[in-house]
């Protein structure tokens, strides 16, 4: 009998042990992410921002944990589909707060989302540090919503790195004047195209063709068409991931020979080069990184052995780096938001593109605009003050 | 001649995506709204075989159509069959069966989510040009269009030529009457919607040689098929053909000559115009 008793407190004691230990409520650190995982931007999102909240919750737990005010903390990560809907980004937001218990809030993915969530970030005080969003208006936002961060850049950059690199090929020789222009029609391409006009053409360069064309076009080859007969010496698009890659495909079918070919969104996705091996080589896009640096690599390659798969050279790095931004905050203040906030707007960052540092409009200055597809990598041709971009080259002939 | 051949090709894919929704909708009566999902499923099922095994996706067509056929028979013995005996009129049969339909569409997203992840799945086959008066035209294109014809002549001359054909016919215009001459009415309908998975997701991997597909892509080509089901008449496959040709050519002339950003607008009115005057659709009969 006596023996029993004690078996049974032994297996007790040992199940209390087993429960008691990691799982110990106060040691875990929920963190919610939100964002599509199905609807138009499911398959953006797929590749640059979800893997990157699968490696970072286990980077983190790999190395123990957080330090949270001299604890080690686990991370536990909740994810909610946003559909690619605003409103359910809102209220998941808001699930995420209210009921989940969730201490850290990762922002939401592309432009829309984060503009359309960044009330109720701010009405909860939470720092929100984004990553996919390319504004112009990080001062206005910021004199709103002091808790939002702008990272990616904006417009106007990016259009001045197209401008830039352009101007260069030319005045080098590798290309003529005439430029074919299109853009898809939606917020993002209408605004890059809005802005870029004028630019090019106060660069000198003459538009031959410019066109928009509807989000979901089937068919590119009549906009190709038209574009090679007016004769480009360069060819821009302020392009969407499915329209990138036909009307590179219409390219090659068209074998439109240009000096200088530039799509934007999901030029530097790995499907990219997947699909068209050699023949990008040279393909100009937007975005890019230190392709060459070190600490790129070696992001790229724990990305690959944690995920399974590679990382964009856009903005993959960029969401990596502003989850770097808020584990060290939150290990330097703890878990206040407003001391967090305090801590991201005082100091500069050790992330894996860089140092990062975000100025009076909580806006970061140096970012990559234009990369180039050279010998299998997309590195970066042009930035607003990052270190590590490499020549621009002229385009040779479809492969 | 440019605008003609690129309107052609291009009313080809549409054709390719809006068959088999004919089949179900028209023949079955089964207002599939995971439509998309099935040609998504095909798609990425020529994706895999391409990326994993360089299996050309002509050939991968020859499993894809009778997996399709097999998945798309159970969907309806599970779930729609018995919406069928129960439903008391067409009406509520289609209430119900696009409500079915809709929540399967979700989860077969969440499905393919789990299966295949989120990414783009894009690969390049074929994308070589073929020159054709002069002009370049992308040599996948032509072979989807080629499998369009193929596929959709071989539908017409079935349905039309063989008694089987005659059988599905007989129960899209009078499912009760079909009864009495002694078809069997389930086991036909069950046959055509099959059918018509097959050939939606056939066609899902024909046009994934050109078009870049996500796992949440579906409902954009269940909306394609859909408009082009209905201008067409619903059942008739000349009509889907005549349909897909037409929205085919009228998109590439207003791409061409107008501008590449009103196509989806010129294909909307020209929708609402049909509907207008012809509410059976170019080829549909007159339901009263």
């Amino acid at each position: 009998m006596k023996r029993r008793t004690f078996n049974k407190l032994a297996a007790l004691a040992l199940m209390a042990g087993v429960a008691g230990g990691p799982a110990l409520a106060e040691d875990v650190l929920k963190v919610g992410a939100v964002a599509p995982k199905t609807g138009p931007l499911a398959g953006g999102a797929a590749v640059t921002y979800w893997p990157n909240v699968k490696l970072w919750v286990e980077t983190v737990n790999a190395r123990g944990g957080l330090t949270v005010d001299g604890k080690q903390m686990k991370l536990e990560v909740i994810e909610y589909d946003d559909q690619t809907n605003p409103g359910e980004t809102i209220k998941a937001v808001q699930r995420l707060i209210d009921q989940d218990g969730a201490r850290i809030v990762l922002p939401p993915y592309s432009t829309g989302l984060n503009l359309a969530a960044a009330p109720i970030y701010h009405r909860y005080g939470i720092p929100m540090i984004t990553s996919t969003a390319t504004t112009d208006k990080a001062d206005e936002i910021s004199s709103k919503f002091p808790n939002v961060f702008i990272t990616l850049g904006g417009a106007k950059p990016i259009v001045q790195g197209a401008v830039e690199v352009l101007s260069k090929l030319r005045d080098r020789g590798d290309i003529g004047n005439k430029l074919a222009m299109v853009n898809v029609a939606d917020a993002f391409g209408i605004e890059l195209a809005n802005e870029a006009k004028p630019a090019f053409q106060a660069a000198g360069f003459e538009l031959v063709y410019e066109s928009s064309y509807p989000l979901g076009t089937q068919d590119l080859s009549p906009v190709m068409k038209a574009a090679k007969a007016a004769g480009p010496d360069a060819f821009v698009a302020w392009s969407y991931p499915p329209d990138t890659f036909a009307l590179t495909e219409q390219a090659v079918v068209e074998d439109l020979q240009v000096g200088a070919f530039f799509t934007a969104v999901a030029t530097a996705f790995p499907a990219y080069a997947a699909r068209f091996g050699d023949s990008i080589d040279g393909v100009l896009g937007i975005g890019g990184v230190h392709a060459d640096g070190q600490d790129f690599q070696d992001y790229a390659k724990r990305h690959e052995e944690v995920t399974g798969a590679k990382p964009d050279f856009w903005a993959s790095a960029t969401v990596y780096a502003t989850f770097q931004v808020l584990e060290q905050s939150i290990e330097a203040v703890g878990l206040d938001n407003a001391k967090i906030l305090d801590h991201i707007k005082g100091n500069s960052f050790d992330t894996v593109i860089g140092a990062l540092e975000f100025d009076e409009h909580n806006n970061n200055p140096s970012f990559w605009t234009v990369g180039q597809w050279q010998d299998g990598l997309f590195k970066g041709v042009a930035s607003t003050g990052r270190e590590g971009a490499v020549e621009v080259l002229k385009k040779g002939a479809w492969k | 001649m440019d605008v003609i051949i690129t309107g052609l090709l291009l009313g080809g894919t549409y054709a390719l995506i809006a068959m088999g929704l004919n089949l179900q909708y028209g023949m079955a009566r089964i207002m599939n709204l995971a439509n998309g999902e099935m040609l998504v499923a095909g798609a990425f099922a020529a994706f895999w075989f391409w990326t994993g095994g360089q299996i050309s996706p002509l050939l991968t067509v020859f499993l894809v159509a009778p997996a399709a056929f097999l998945l798309n028979w159970l969907v309806y013995v599970v779930f729609l069959r018995p919406l069928v005996r129960r439903a008391r009129s067409r009406g509520q049969l289609e209430v119900d069966s696009i409500l079915t339909t809709f929540g399967l569409s979700f989860v077969a997203v969440g499905l393919m989510l789990a299966l295949f992840g989120g990414d783009y799945f894009s690969y390049s086959y074929l994308s070589v040009p073929v020159h054709i008066f002069s002009s370049t035209y992308g040599a996948n294109r032509i072979a989807a269009f080629a499998a369009a014809v193929v596929i959709c002549g071989a539908l017409w001359l079935w349905l039309n030529r063989s008694r089987a054909g005659m059988t599905i016919r007989a129960i899209a215009v009078a499912p009760d009457s079909a009864r009495l001459v002694g078809i069997d009415v389930m086991r036909m309908a069950a046959f055509a919607f099959a059918l018509g998975g097959a050939v939606t997701a056939t066609g899902g991997a024909l046009i994934s040689t050109f078009l870049t597909l996500d796992a949440s892509t579906g409902g954009l080509f269940t909306l394609k098929a859909l408009v082009i089901v209905i201008m067409g008449g619903v059942g008739d496959v000349r009509g889907t053909v005549v349909a897909a040709l037409l929205l085919g050519l009228l998109e590439t002339f207003v791409a061409t000559v107008i501008d590449p950003g009103l196509t989806l607008a010129a294909a909307y009115l020209v929708f609402i115009i049909v509907l207008l005057v012809r509410p059976q659709g170019l080829f549909g009969r007159s339901t009263s």
